[in-house]
This record gives structure tokens, sequence and C-alpha cells, in this order.
């Protein structure tokens, strides 16, 4: 999915909304991240996430083609650890489908 | 260090947008769930200028209780991995880092 994707889907679930206005809230969403990330904020949304910034210490990096060192400067990345309830929600399917298959050889046992 | 939270989000839209409060708050927790269901099912999210959120399948392996030391077997399972686009890692840097860095050639 993308964000139009995601606009749209937005705007068919509140018609009284204008797309235009669905388009500015993402955005706004989005936008106000980066910024408190910018700031050294963290963003912490319970049951989905956070997304804090992680410090990278100054390294000696090589240049994988020619093997040469190269000197990388210390930076900061952004890293987005997922909630307890995201992550089980991903992770469900995939326990389904196991749960789905030992039913079944439950089933087969009875028969 | 603050910690923003979805009420410093949801009083953003509202003061961005002309929603009330109240549908400022349920909006954001709208578009966090139509992201959560997409990931639920899957798919990624790919979101211009800010990352890509995406389900990654780990495979099965064997892992050991760092307090014991017994092996216990990880089971395969799904995890969500976000990646950031290079406007959010630049952003990230612009910020007080980079004033560091700069501090620390100076130096």
């Amino acid at each position: 999915m993308t964000k139009s994707e995601l606009i749209a889907e937005l705007a068919a679930a509140n018609p009284h909304l204008l797309s235009r206005d669905v388009e500015i809230i993402v955005q706004t969403i989005f936008d106000e991240i980066t910024a408190a990330l910018a700031r050294g904020d963290r963003v912490e949304l319970r049951g989905f996430g956070a997304f804090v910034i992680k410090h990278r210490d100054a390294r000696t990096g090589r240049n994988p083609r020619t093997g040469d060192a190269v000197d990388v400067d210390e930076k900061h990345v952004p890293f987005f650890k997922a909630g307890k309830e995201l992550r089980e929600r991903v992770n469900r399917n995939a326990g389904r489908k196991r749960r789905a298959v030992t039913s079944s050889d439950n089933a087969a046992d009875r028969l | 260090m603050t910690t923003v939270t979805r009420a410093h989000l949801a009083e953003h839209i509202y003061s961005q947008v002309g929603l009330s409060r109240h549908e400022s708050a349920d909006l954001l927790e709208g578009v966090l769930e139509k992201i959560a269901a997409t990931l639920e099912e899957g798919h990624s999210v790919k979101l211009s200028g800010f990352g890509t959120f995406s389900v990654r399948q780990k495979g099965r392996r064997t892992g050991r209780n760092p307090k014991t030391g017994v092996e216990v077997p990880i089971m395969p399972r799904s995890v969500l991995v976000f990646r950031p686009s290079q406007i959010l890692k630049n952003g990230v840097n612009e910020g007080s880092g980079t004033k560091r860095m700069k501090a620390g050639r100076e130096a």
C-alpha cells in the first residue's frame, strides 16, 4: 500500500471529509513524526510502536568494490520498534496457519 | 528529550486542519489502524518521504536462553521491519546531531 492508497481508503471511510483534507492530515502526521525525530525527541504510539533515534559512532568503513578504507562520520539513524500489539498482529497469520494444521491433524486422528 | 505521543500528534492535526480535537484523534487512529491492518495481511506500506514498513518471514532457528544456556527452538515467524527513507535519515542528521558533528570537527 502506498501513501496515496492509504489516503484514498481513509477518504472513502470518512465521506464527510474532503480527500484533500485527508491528504493534509496524513502528511501532517508523518511530517510531525519526522520533525520530532529531527529535534531528538522520541515518538511513542502505544500498541503501534515507537520511533527513536539511535546514535552510530564514527567508524572506518570499506568501499566494497575497491576495498579502500573510508572514514564514516558519526551519525544518527531513525529506528522503529514495533509495539507488542502490532508485533502480535503481524505474526498472527503464521501462528494461525500452524494451529490450523494441528487441529486438522487432531480431526484426522479422530476419524 | 521529550516523548511525542498520540495526544501531541492529534493536537498537531487539530491546529493544522480545521477538525475538532475528537475528530483529529479519530483520524490519527484511523491512519495507524489502516497501516496495522495492511501489515497484518502481510502487505508492505510505502510512505514516500517517510519510509517503508514491511513484513519479513523468519525461518526456524535454535536460540539459547541467555541466562541458563538451554537451547530453545525459535519457531518460524513474521516480523515487522521499518526502512526509513533517505529524507527521514537526512532530517534526523540535520537536527542536533549535525551540530555536534560540526563542533567535533572544529575541535
